[in-house]
């Protein structure tokens, strides 16, 4: 089981159906797709990445638990670097 | 910061109508008395801290995502960090202007620990006597280099940012040298605007239209000289073009709520006391003049040389006057970049020989 949690580090807004986010560490700027929108609306540090992705990925996206869930892994590792999420085994307070 | 995905951003920000960046004064009221500076500072009923966080909630709802938070000096309100925390819970990315004279190590850490994005103070001088006698207060360059050391020590993302005028011409090689022993970034803006009321008496502290050709020719200031020096083809694409952002992803809002296209662009389009923000942002019919405005409709800037590469300020014309006529400074810095005469300083050379 991972968690994933915001880090409050961040500048994040929505523009049409993508998410806009600045690093606070490095400013490097991203845009997360609507899949990616969802997993990060949903990473509240309490939820396990593995549900995250069944109820807001596999359910909303019609993609199949496998593939959405490596996406996902390799998604939340690669933000994780920019220290725009925090990944943790244990739920994050 | 990627430079194509910011373009994509904001192309995508101006179809969906978003304003993505807002410039907010908090203040006017300043504890510096510079003497280029366009604002008067006297509070005539600034907005409150309630008022102030209301606003922020619509610039979010309306997506705006980059925010400025200025004056006046911002820093002098004494709800200033409620509001910068305010905003980042609002998840804004905030780039604060300041002098620097009120931050200390507990402002700065306090500045770090709401992750604001970058802080840029102005200094005018390397030399204390030189940046004392614009600010007019005597004390303020070590004051305000003391601050950029504070905000460093933090590893807070700074920049030094220099207007030119006649006092400080010159200094700007070293207060870029020392820009880089602190370990920060440099700006210079050549450009002194008219004050907000109309008054141009500051003009008169311009730099000569002669000192501006060796600024365009410094590759440490202006990036590739030669690329920035050369005019744009001008095609019919090029005349479909905008000004600029202003009124189009950019958005400036004054200490009385008054709500213009950019801080440049004194131009009144609504007042968030008696309307909301979207309701001026989408319907004031000055915002939409503006924004009906593309590079042919400029009179006597379309049949000009460099009007695909000007950097020409329609907030600047429009304090001279007409907001779809040149702006004088602008002419003479295109002309200093590209040798091309525009029809303004054409038709004014034509004057001097007759």
């Amino acid at each position: 089981m991972s968690y994933v949690a915001r880090s409050k580090q961040v500048a994040a807004r929505m523009l049409g159906e993508e998410m806009v986010i600045m690093s606070g560490r490095d400013s490097t700027l991203f845009t997360l797709s609507p899949v990616a929108t969802a997993i990060w609306n949903a990473a509240d540090g309490q939820t396990p990445l593995e549900r995250i992705v069944e109820e807001r990925v596999c359910e909303e996206f019609e993609v199949d638990r496998e593939t959405a869930l490596a996406d996902a892994q390799a998604f939340v590792a690669e933000l994780a670097e920019h220290g725009i999420v925090l990944i943790s085994e244990q739920p994050i307070t | 910061m990627s430079g194509q995905l910011m373009m994509e951003i904001g192309t995508k920000a101006l179809e969906l109508g978003v304003p993505l960046s807002a410039h907010f004064d908090l203040t006017w009221r300043c504890n510096e008395r510079c003497i280029h500076c366009y604002l008067d500072h006297e509070d005539r009923g600034e907005v409150t801290t309630t008022e102030v966080k209301d606003i922020l909630e619509q610039l979010a709802a309306a997506g705006t995502f980059f925010l400025i938070l200025s004056g006046g000096e911002p820093v002098m309100r004494k709800d200033f960090f409620e509001i910068v925390e305010y905003a980042r819970q609002l998840m804004f990315s905030v780039k604060v202007k300041t002098n620097g004279i009120l931050i200390r190590e507990r402002e700065a850490a306090r500045l770090r620990e709401l992750a604001v994005e970058v802080v840029q103070i102005s200094v005018y001088s390397h030399r204390a006597a030189v940046h004392d006698a614009i600010t007019k207060v005597p004390g303020s360059l070590e004051r305000t280099l003391n601050a950029v050391r504070f905000l460093r020590g933090q590893g807070l993302k700074v920049i030094i940012a220099g207007v030119m005028m006649r006092q400080n011409l010159g200094d700007h090689k070293e207060v870029q040298k020392l820009a880089r022993e602190l370990g920060v970034s440099f700006q210079l803006d050549p450009t002194i605007t008219p004050k907000l009321d109309g008054d141009t008496s500051v003009l008169d502290l311009r730099i000569p239209d002669s000192a501006l050709p060796e600024l365009f020719r410094d590759g440490s200031l202006v990036g590739d000289a030669d690329e920035f020096c050369a005019p744009a083809e001008v095609d019919a694409s090029a005349l479909e073009a905008l000004p600029c952002s202003a009124g189009h992803t950019a958005v400036y809002i004054s200490p009385y709520a008054d709500v213009f296209p950019c801080v440049q662009f004194p131009l009144p389009t609504g007042n968030l006391r008696q309307q909301k923000f979207l309701e001026v942002w989408r319907d004031s019919p000055q915002m939409n003049e503006v924004r009906g405005i593309r590079l042919s409709d400029l009179h006597a800037c379309s049949s000009c040389g460099n009007v695909a590469s000007c950097s020409r300020c329609p907030g600047l014309a429009y304090m001279e006057g007409d907001m779809r006529g040149p702006s004088s400074a602008d002419c003479d810095k295109s002309f200093a970049r590209t040798g091309i005469l525009s029809p303004r300083k054409r038709a004014a050379l034509v004057q001097i020989a007759i």
